[in-house]
């Protein structure tokens, strides 16, 4: 079996539904490839309020957020094609892809692909580490948000980032004791609103600390913590047991760039961004032609930057194919304005710098 | 110990019928269409194979089929992702030896 598009999106979480919306409204026939039973990506797990911008979703939980987009999509069906429980297997030759559904194979023929794959969660290196009962962050999300059910009864939360902080205020509302939470930095990485949230509920909060092992034979029983000196060094007998049914690991994440590398994008590793990533300009058109990016994938960040970004693939993976249009230059114009206003401040500085530093680059190949 | 959240500040859990499945040979209970490693989960089951050469034990882990921690036998088919493979009535789940058999 065989079909052709015009535009191909590969993944419906945030960013992927928002560029095939607007690469559909502009008149581009789109097929979206997800391999989940349901388009949303990670936001069908977000139960809390977005900050967002005061344009754009301030103080409206994921979960809608993901609802909405995904009515915007059904309702352009002419024009947008979805494609659930699928997955895209890799790129052959120039404009061909191969998808895989429910174990059948179809070649698809796309003029231009945006690739919006999304992030994978980080590991952490620690003995015991692969014992039942050390989960990621979003993993511990789709247990318990999507599908009800508590990851354990007590947990141990490792990272003190937004994720980190969010997960284990979502845990407490579903009912699990959040026994600790350890930063090896000395200080919370994430918002100190969120920090606040748990902290006040008593919360123990390790910043300067580690998991030096999970303890526990066929799963985990408890975890062994340590404190760190200069250099992140574990300081000699300060370590301490917590007892624990679980460990979350919210330690960052990485994107996900399989497709790029296969599809000859250069690539570039910023650390800000989380890793490798495929160099793109402004547009977010990669140094290979046919393809653009957005979302998580082109530098990890969060879903209303993804949304933004995925608008802005959308409109211009559309206009280097029909040309372009007033209507295009106001989404761009829009969403460029949205998204400096979000990166603005100082905990935006990281992104911002990491964002140039990508723009920059491909600039000089 | 119930696992299962009966009540949520913000969210409700649409579930499907109940149905029973098997775990080696031993009946559960479960939700049609939840993953079959959440039903499991539910269960009090934590450990869902066993590594091939050091045989330690595995468990849930990433929760979208990308890691590879969760794969049992479902239905004779070994190396089957369930954390992302919905149960149905009266699915057959093994905890798979090794890397997995395959029949001819």
């Amino acid at each position: 079996m065989s079909r052709a598009t015009e535009v191909m999106v590969v993944g419906g979480g945030p960013a992927g539904l928002s560029a095939a919306v607007v690469a559909a409204e502009l008149g581009s026939k789109v097929l979206l490839i997800d391999d989940n039973p349901q388009v949303g990506g990670q936001l069908v797990k977000q139960t809390h309020r977005f900050f967002g911008s005061s344009a754009r979703d301030a103080g409206i939980r994921g979960v809608t957020i993901a609802d909405a987009l995904t009515k915007q999509a059904h309702a352009l069906k002419k024009q947008l094609t979805i494609l659930n429980d699928t997955a895209a297997v890799g790129f052959y030759g120039d404009g061909e892809a191969g998808i895989l559904s429910h174990r059948s194979f179809e070649r698809v023929a796309f003029e231009r692909a945006i690739v919006c794959t999304g992030a994978v969660e980080n590991a952490l290196n620690f003995e015991n580490n692969d014992l039942p009962g050390i989960y990621g962050a979003g993993a511990v999300q789709t247990l318990m948000n999507v599908h009800g059910i508590r990851p354990g009864q007590k947990i141990l939360m490792i990272g003190s980032g937004n994720i980190g902080l969010i997960v284990s205020y979502q845990l407490i509302q579903a009912g699990v004791e959040v026994v600790g939470l350890v930063e090896a930095l000395p200080t919370i990485g994430g918002y100190l609103v969120h920090a606040s949230k748990i902290r006040r509920l008593g919360v123990p909060i390790y910043t300067g600390h580690t998991i030096k092992q999970a303890n526990g034979s066929e799963h985990v029983t408890g975890a062994t913590l340590v404190r760190l000196g200069e250099g992140f060094q574990a300081i000699p007998n300060t370590e301490f047991e917590v007892p624990c049914d679980c460990i979350c690991l919210a330690v960052g994440l990485s994107p996900l760039i399989d497709m790029f590398q296969q599809a000859g994008c250069k690539m570039v590793f910023v650390a800000e961004l989380g890793g490798l990533v495929p160099l793109h300009d402004v547009n977010m058109r990669t140094t290979n032609p046919r393809i653009f990016t957005a979302g998580d994938a082109s530098g990890i960040e969060e879903a209303t930057t993804a949304i933004l970004g995925g608008r802005i693939a959308g409109a211009r993976a559309t206009e280097s194919l029909h040309g372009s249009s007033a209507k295009i230059d106001e989404i761009v114009r829009d969403a460029n304005r949205e998204l400096s206003s979000l990166r603005s401040g100082s905990m935006g500085d990281r992104i911002r710098w990491g964002r140039e530093r990508v723009v920059k680059e491909i600039g000089a190949c | 110990m119930n696992l299962r959240i009966e009540e949520h500040p913000i969210l409700t859990f649409k579930k499907g019928k109940k149905v029973t499945f098997t775990l080696d040979g031993k009946p559960l209970e479960g939700y049609e269409g939840e993953p079959i490693a959440a039903a499991l989960h539910a269960a009090g089951i934590r450990t869902l194979r066993h590594s091939p050469q050091k045989h330690r034990a595995r468990g849930f882990f990433c929760a979208i089929g990308r890691c590879s921690s969760c794969m049992m036998e479902v239905d004779g088919d070994v190396n089957v992702m369930t954390c992302i493979t919905p149960v149905r009535a009266g699915m057959q789940i093994r905890r798979q030896k090794g890397h997995g058999v395959i029949e001819p």
